[in-house]
């Protein structure tokens, strides 16, 4: 029983990685073929770091990445706090499920009609939105990373164990001071999901993209994809290894420092107490 | 905290509009400091991009422009996949180019659908006159007033000559796609208009008839077609052929020497019956914000140096006469290809249909023929069952629970009495 189940994890951890190591071995092939493996080579890894449209196009997902994700987690952030204080369970929940409806939806309504309200703001005298760009895919990638950082916030401040706020505002806290020094600290962790998650759903997305994007601003995915009338070029294959590479990176050492702020988060806490015992 | 809350909320909903007018006025305006910005969209992987120490033809134009006009021109390239992703972008209005390359039939549409701005190259572009005749005036722009051809090609079909000999009977046919010999070894288009072309061509019919029984025999070509077919593919065509894993593909004649390039026993033909034929043309739409440069830059790309590093990178035919009378182009391209010039050039034009631009009751009928030929497979089938299955448990399964709570009702309403 126990090598059959070790067999069977091992079977589905092939199947999950076994593409992208093909991808990845592929991508050090020196003949640009997918059939047979002629030599070792970083010739596709040169070529990727000449093509100068496709670093540009990751230089902008990139972008796009990070300041949709960041801006999510803010406005989600305080958005999950707001909904966690709400009194009436009417509403909260309406609310609850009115937020997920981003996430809910095909990804190709979203983007449609994302696209169809920023062609009719533009027709909008004096709007500030001229055409389509950075600013559309923004709003567009915040819209649907939203739902995403809500969720992994508010379980955190509604497990939040109340009496903390209650004995911080006892104990001489202003509101603010407590949001700051209390709650914001306790929910971290699920911030930093929901960034996470944000940033990784924003760096692949494709078909929101599809529609809001415009030739100012364009994506890797969107790059990747328009090949696709002709071969694609192999230089992606090396594009594609260094991404997961470089995930692979962030993903450990968002691990690491989580293990260390749990350890770290144990010991103030203690201090603070006393502190505010001898207060 | 609700009041500051408010205001944190406030501040950033100021911030952000002032991200928004920030950067709308960093890219809003056409030219900033002095540069103009021209938009081009054109095919994937369809100019010479400077990789692997080729010319980088936009660069050239970059470059041309500062030297001889004395503009900074910044050329922001973009690419496609497909003649409808295209008609989507531009009709929806949200974006601008300046010079679109799309393929014959889409000329038309978007022509007729005032789409376009007229370029009447013949007084435009001095560059026009290298043009072959052949390809001025085609049924898409009949006066020569909305497009200059940039490449053409044609569909034909490439085999292993390791698995298929030149002596079959079926050899130089479109019968070869339904060779019972071949069983398991072909690959169909994955694209309804061209896999019915496939068809048409073989019965001898026009693909841009309006004839419904015309595409209902097509339709019965390709379900028998079905038993000897390995798959539908598009892209994929090229690790297949490459690999051996299938014989024989129909597929446009540019894209085989990509092919051949990794699997020298590939070949090509055009199937005897005739076959389709293609042009992509620069066209410049109706919401150009640079029409003169526009024009040049269209000019430029049928510039002898820069027309013949086009077509070596695309390997696509170049309906430019300073490109196909030119010695070293010659060579080169029998370097990719011992007969490429051959292939590519040498064809009965007679032959050859275009795909015009079908009305839309013979679209919806090819569209819903095409679905009948995907569908009717094992997979379609399993699916509808896989489907059943799984709503009747779900169903059992909302009874059940249904029951268990009623008869939990009914024992603790008679025994909490």
């Amino acid at each position: 029983m126990k090598t059959l189940s070790k067999i069977y994890m091992w079977v589905i951890f092939a199947l999950l990685y076994a593409p992208i190591l093909v991808l990845i071995l592929f991508s050090f092939n020196e003949a640009g073929s997918l059939n047979h493996f002629s030599g070792f080579s970083f010739k596709w890894y040169v070529e990727l770091f000449r093509d100068t449209r496709a670093l540009d196009a990751l230089k902008n997902s990139l972008y796009l990445a990070v300041s949709s994700s960041l801006l999510a987690t803010v406005i989600g952030t305080l958005a999950a706090f707001a909904i966690s204080r709400m009194r009436s369970k009417y509403i909260k929940n309406t609310l609850k499920s009115v937020t997920n409806i981003p996430m809910m939806n095909p990804d190709i309504v979203t983007g449609v009609s994302m696209m169809l309200l920023f062609v009719a703001a533009m027709a909008v005298p004096f709007s500030p939105l001229k055409k389509l760009g950075f600013v559309t895919m923004l709003i567009a990638h915040t819209t649907f990373n939203l739902p995403y950082v809500i969720l992994s916030v508010l379980p955190r401040f509604q497990q939040m164990d109340k009496h903390l706020t209650e004995a911080a505002l006892d104990l001489g806290c202003t509101p603010t001071m407590t949001f700051f020094r209390v709650e914001l600290p306790l929910v971290v962790p699920g911030i930093i999901s929901g960034l996470m998650l944000g940033f990784t759903l924003s760096l692949d997305d494709f078909v929101i993209s599809h529609f809001v994007s415009s030739p100012d601003f364009q994506t890797l995915p969107l790059y990747v994809y328009n090949q696709t009338a002709h071969e694609v070029k192999y230089s992606m294959y090396a594009l594609c290894a260094l991404l997961v590479f470089v995930i692979l990176l962030l993903l450990l050492g968002v691990n690491f420092a989580g293990a260390k702020d749990q350890k770290k988060a144990d010991q103030p806490k203690k201090r603070r107490r006393k502190a505010g015992g001898a207060a | 905290m609700k009041k500051i809350i408010s205001v944190i909320l406030t501040l950033f909903t100021l911030a952000s509009l002032m991200l928004v007018s920030v950067s709308c006025s960093k890219d809003g305006g056409e030219s900033t400091g002095g540069t103009t910005t021209l938009y081009v969209y054109n095919w994937g992987e369809y100019i010479s991009d400077g990789s692997e120490g080729t010319i980088d033809s936009n660069a050239e134009f970059e470059k041309y422009c500062k030297e001889v006009l004395g503009m900074n021109v910044k050329v922001n390239y973009s690419t496609f996949s497909s003649n409808e992703d295209l008609y989507a972008k531009l009709s929806s209005g949200a974006v601008s180019y300046d010079v679109v390359i799309p393929s014959d039939y889409m000329i038309a549409r978007l022509a007729a659908e005032g789409l376009l701005k007229e370029v009447n190259p013949n007084e435009t572009i001095p560059n026009y006159q290298y043009i072959s005749d052949d390809f001025k005036g085609l049924y898409h722009d009949e006066n020569e007033i909305w497009s200059v051809p940039y490449t053409y090609g044609t569909v034909g079909i490439i085999y292993n000559t390791d698995m298929v000999s030149e002596d079959e009977e079926t050899f130089g046919s479109w019968a070869l796609l339904w060779d019972e010999n071949h069983k398991g070894n072909i690959l169909q288009f994955n694209n309804s208009r061209d896999a019915f072309g496939t068809a048409q061509y073989y019965l001898g019919y026009s693909v841009n008839s309006d004839d419904p029984a015309e595409w209902e025999e097509a339709l019965g070509l390709l379900l028998e077609q079905k038993n000897v077919v390995q798959g539908y593919v598009m892209d994929e065509v090229f690790n297949k052929m490459k690999g051996g894993s299938a014989a024989i593909a129909p597929y446009y004649a540019g894209d085989f020497f990509t092919m051949y390039a990794d699997n020298e026993r590939l070949a090509f033909f055009h199937p005897e019956e005739g076959t389709n034929m293609f042009v992509d043309a620069m066209c410049i739409p109706a919401s150009t914000q640079n029409y003169e440069l526009a024009l040049e830059y269209i000019n430029f790309m049928l510039s002898e140096e820069i027309a013949i590093a086009n077509a070596e990178y695309i390997c696509y035919a170049s309906p430019n006469s300073l490109v196909y009378e030119n010695e070293t182009y010659m060579e080169d391209m029998a370097e990719v290809h011992p007969d490429a010039i051959s292939i590519l050039y040498d064809f009965d034009m007679s032959k050859m249909e275009f795909y015009h631009d079908l009305s839309d009751e013979t679209r919806m009928l090819m569209n819903s023929l095409w679905e009948d030929l995907k569908i009717e497979s094992t997979i379609g089938v399993a699916i509808y069952v896989i489907c059943g299955v799984i709503i009747a448990f779900g169903l059992a399964l909302l009874v059940y629970n249904i029951a268990v709570k009623k008869r939990r009702q009914y024992y603790f309403n008679k025994y909490s009495k």
